[in-house]
């Protein structure tokens, strides 16, 4: 492709601080192999991913909910073209599950070859740390 | 509320247009559509500016001040509108909101958007961080055609459309991108070549996607006084403007069957024009992805859910078929400058509706002449829906 006379913009590296302090318990929970959700004490809304305040009946009187671990694959894809912070990650598979508390969850899908994954099939809810030491969750094969 | 007409209508070729800046890309929609609508930018009282990447993808950070100066506009009243890939429509739906509520007597709305100014995987970034950051890209690098994936996945899991059905899509819309001058690519193409193109996010491929685009429209809209004061011989009335929208967590959807914004937008658009799905000549649906059209087919009652591929199996949605669809080449083909797709939308159906489609076999045929424009922000987290009639 010709390339047309052009003028390079000023660099400029972004990185956002994203304030925790209100599901601190989530991202400590990771650590100690926990994924918590939160649960509205007035209402009794059940939030995943957690949050503080609830936007059913606007109460910010939360309680910490540990999650169940069996998840029932809703849907799922495999990512070949990876994003720029990607791009030293293979190619990875991103499913859709559901628990037993109704709740749905998008993580990262291990542990399976890809001709096995199929709609509706069983995988587990798992904490973990990323390579990088980043609080992260998966599913992968149930044990 | 007062009756609102659009007068005038521009789009810009599509593609990757590096041979002008952003606001020389906005100047090429903004100029035929004055000239079509007989009027000055002096009589333009409020801009509506659909764009998304603003400091991402191009440099500018206040685009709207820049494209309004570029354009004569400096002095009216102005904003720009922010609803992901249906910016342009967000746009449309605020100067239609201007003149319909007597604020302004003419209002321009203007999409832009210039994505080809940085490479392909930092758009695939920015693009990806657009669902929930924190919760689906931060540890999950979500793009967008894995969003749409996601819903693919679901749909055939559940109503056994094909790889096939999908690739029929393409080729539709393909086939009158080819004979659309602007559309960003031209090319025909068959069901195996979707099917052999390399997986982007599996059963996606490369074909199932919209290419990356640079390209503007402008539309200008006049209250029903003003239309007759210009003497506008074919004014072609906004019939219905529908809206609604959807989770930002995509795992806080119904199903991934369809959007919901899509059904809640066309049927608050159907009740406000008074139309029903049967009465439409043409559509222009909301094709980033080929299931996306499938999808809408459902979403806005062209046929029952489930019975999307059918309809493309059927050839139904092609010139001559039970209802025309994307027959300027879709978002799939004529391209998708996010910003300016809402407004490129209803620039098609105006000429579409005026019979001015100048190209042989990309005409509709009319018989109640009404049109609507289905325009999805997001995977479904924004949606307007538009009905025009002449």
């Amino acid at each position: 492709m010709a390339t047309m006379p052009h003028i390079k913009s000023r660099e400029i590296k972004v990185v956002q601080d994203i304030p925790i302090s209100k599901t601190l318990p989530f991202w400590e929970g990771i650590k100690q192999g926990k994924i918590l959700a939160t649960k509205c004490k007035k209402c009794g809304k059940l939030y995943f991913p957690p949050v503080a305040d609830c936007s059913k009946c606007f109460s910010s009187n939360m309680e910490w909910i540990e999650l169940s671990r069996e998840a029932t694959i809703e849907t799922f894809t495999h990512v070949v073209v990876r994003p720029r912070s990607f791009q030293q990650e293979k190619p990875y598979t991103v499913a859709i599950g559901k628990l037993q508390e109704g709740l749905r969850v998008l993580a990262w899908l291990t542990g399976f070859k890809l001709s096995e994954i199929k709609v509706g099939m069983k995988a587990k809810l798992v904490a973990k740390i990323t390579h990088e030491g980043e609080p992260t969750y998966e599913f992968t094969r149930p044990e | 509320m007062r009756r609102v007409a659009v007068i005038g209508v521009g789009c810009s070729k599509f593609g990757v247009r590096n041979d002008v800046n952003v606001a020389e890309l906005a100047f090429e929609a903004f100029k035929p559509s004055i000239e079509d609508a007989g009027i000055s930018p002096a009589d333009i009282e409020f801009v509506a500016v659909g764009s998304v990447g603003a400091g991402a993808w191009y440099e500018e950070l206040l685009p709207a001040v820049v494209f309004a100066e570029y354009c004569g506009l400096t002095g009216a009243g102005l904003v720009r509108c922010e609803a992901a890939c249906a910016s342009g429509s967000a746009a449309f739906a605020t100067a239609y909101w201007a003149v319909a509520s007597g604020q302004a007597d003419v209002a321009t709305a203007l999409g832009v958007e210039k994505m080809r100014e940085i490479d392909t995987p930092t758009v695939m970034e920015w693009i990806g961080r657009a669902g929930h950051y924190l919760w689906e890209f931060h540890n999950f690098g979500m793009t967008f055609p894995a969003y749409y994936a996601l819903y693919a996945t679901a749909h055939m899991a559940k109503f056994g459309t094909t790889e096939e059905d999908l690739a029929l899509v393409a080729v539709k819309n393909h086939k009158y991108a080819s004979m659309n001058p602007i559309a960003h690519l031209q090319n025909r193409i068959s069901v195996d070549d979707v099917l052999s193109s390399s997986i982007v996010a599996a059963p996606l491929k490369l074909y199932d996607c919209c290419p990356v685009s640079d390209g503007a429209a402008s539309i200008i809209l006049a209250s029903e006084e003003k239309v007759k004061e210009l003497k506008i011989d074919t004014p072609i009335w906004v019939a219905g403007v529908g809206y609604a929208s959807g989770t930002a967590n995509i795992s806080k959807r119904l199903d991934y069957l369809g959007l919901e914004a899509s059904v809640l937008a066309s049927q608050k658009a159907y009740k406000m024009a008074k139309v029903t799905p049967e009465q439409l000549d043409v559509a222009v649906v909301h094709d980033c992805f080929t299931i996306a059209e499938i999808m809408a087919y459902e979403d806005i009652g062209l046929c029952k859910k489930g019975e999307g591929a059918k309809l493309i199996r059927e050839g139904q949605t092609e010139i001559g078929g039970k209802i025309p669809v994307n027959v300027d080449g879709g978002l799939k083909a004529k391209g998708h400058p996010i910003g300016a797709t809402g407004c490129s939308m209803i620039y098609e159906l105006t000429k579409q509706l005026r019979e001015e489609v100048a190209e042989k076999g990309r005409q509709a045929s009319m018989k109640n002449y009404i049109a609507l424009a289905h325009n999805v922000g997001g995977t479904g987290h924004y949606c307007y829906v538009i009905i025009l009639r002449r």
